[in-house]
């Protein structure tokens, strides 16, 4: 028998394989829902772009077989705004860790919702800072251990869902590694989705987060959100934090229309400067792929 | 999984038959396959690859129905299943001696 090549061949760098992730993590299951999203939507693959920051989540941009970024810690979401904007054309995708994106990054991922920039940022969601070795994060639930908290947090984490909701966002929704199908699902209407469209992913750390917090390891943590997730489509953001070892609410939370940074942008001089302004970054309709 | 009734369309139903292919030396042994195959398919085997770990076997090669999930499941691309043509028509009786049935996914 001829040898066969795993389907998601087109898209990922199988020969960087074995990845990087530890056994058990799910960052590797989360590119996958992003491989098969990109494939269901059919945006040509010339036209993607994938921006990544620092972190193990960070490392996704080393592995997919597209143009692909990766930026200094915390600054994904200022380079694919300015990719978006000097190209309208590209699909940008941002597609990061919780640390670097609301912690490092957090004052570029509210003004990126604020101006409703046109990106689809996925944020994988660990409750921990990998690849630096466990740190306390702003997403970690309070008293969960950590290796700057070792007597448990005490901090009030953010709630990612309600802060991109707050912050204008035009998609918001959240899934577990463990939802694939769904997942995946979100992440084709999140790379379809005119406007700044948000997928917050919870993914397994086994090695930082679940086995210091006695969740288990990768495979007893998606128990976990077996057991424990609650699909509530449309639930108020303000209601669903997550708390340590409790329910999980997932879901597609916002999805709404409102006007981009460029057709703001657009309108805004076309009234002020009537036909002396030419509108900036109209996109063609793209055709298929190939 | 049993049926309340015997659907009268059985003998015309095709169900899809997946053939499951595993790269042993790139799994990690973390078992997602084998606890979320609905079909019960996979075992993690005895064997040891270079790394170690235990990657998983079709243990019940016959009973797949190319849901696919393993491979969307696996964090390291280290299965994936293609269509196996062609597929049984009429509703068959897997290992376990129950009739499959196949529920959308
Ligand atoms: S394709 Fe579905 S039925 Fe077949 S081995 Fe994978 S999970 Fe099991
Ligand atoms: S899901 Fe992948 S890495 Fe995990 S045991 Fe199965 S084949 Fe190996």
């Amino acid at each position: 028998m001829s040898q066969l090549t795993h389907p998601m061949e087109s898209i990922l760098r199988m020969n960087r394989m074995p990845h990087i992730w530890c056994p058990g993590c799910g960052i590797g299951t989360a590119m996958t829902a992003l491989a098969e999203a990109l494939n269901k939507t059919q945006i040509p693959l010339d036209k993607v772009a994938v921006v990544s920051g620092i972190g193990c989540t960070g490392r996704v941009a080393g592995y997919v077989k597209l143009d692909s970024f990766h930026t200094t810690h915390g600054r994904a979401i200022p380079f694919a705004t300015g990719l978006k904007l000097a190209n309208p054309e590209l699909k940008v995708v941002v597609f990061s860790g919780d640390g670097d994106l609301v912690a490092i990054g957090g004052n570029h991922f509210i003004h990126a919702a604020r101006r409703n920039m046109d990106i689809a940022v996925f944020c994988v969601n660990n409750f921990t800072y990998g690849m630096t070795g466990g740190q306390l994060a702003p997403t970690t639930p309070p008293p969960a251990t950590s290796t700057t908290t070792p007597y448990g947090a005490y901090e009030q984490p953010f709630n990612l869902a309600h802060l991109a909701d707050s912050a204008g966002a035009s998609y918001v929704a959240r899934w577990t590694v463990l939802h694939i199908r769904r997942l995946t699902k979100s992440m084709t209407e999140a790379l379809q989705k005119k406007g700044f469209s948000f997928v917050e992913i919870i993914c397994p750390c086994p090695t930082l987060y679940g086995r210091r917090n006695r969740i288990g390891d990768g495979l007893q943590e998606m128990q976990f959100y077996r057991d424990n997730c609650i699909i509530q489509h449309g639930a108020d953001t303000r209601t669903i934090d997550i708390k340590f070892r409790d329910k999980i609410v997932i879901g597609k939370f916002v999805d709404r229309e409102r006007p981009t940074f460029l057709d703001a942008l657009n309108s805004r001089l076309l009234e002020a400067l009537g036909n002396r302004y030419e509108p900036y970054g109209k996109v063609t309709e793209n055709a298929d792929r190939n | 999984m049993q049926f309340w009734r015997r659907p009268l369309d059985a003998d015309t139903i095709q169900v899809p038959r997946g053939e499951i292919h595993i790269l042993s030396e790139q799994c990690k042994g973390c078992g997602f396959c084998v606890e979320y195959c609905p079909r019960e398919v996979l075992k993690l085997s005895d064997s040891y690859n270079k790394k170690g770990y235990h990657p998983p076997l079709a243990a019940k090669v016959d009973d797949c129905v190319h849901c696919q999930l393993c491979e969307l499941l696996c964090p390291e691309f280290a299965i994936f299943v293609t269509p196996k043509v062609p597929s049984v028509v009429g509703i068959p009786v897997d290992t376990r001696g129950e009739e499959v049935m196949v529920g959308e996914s």
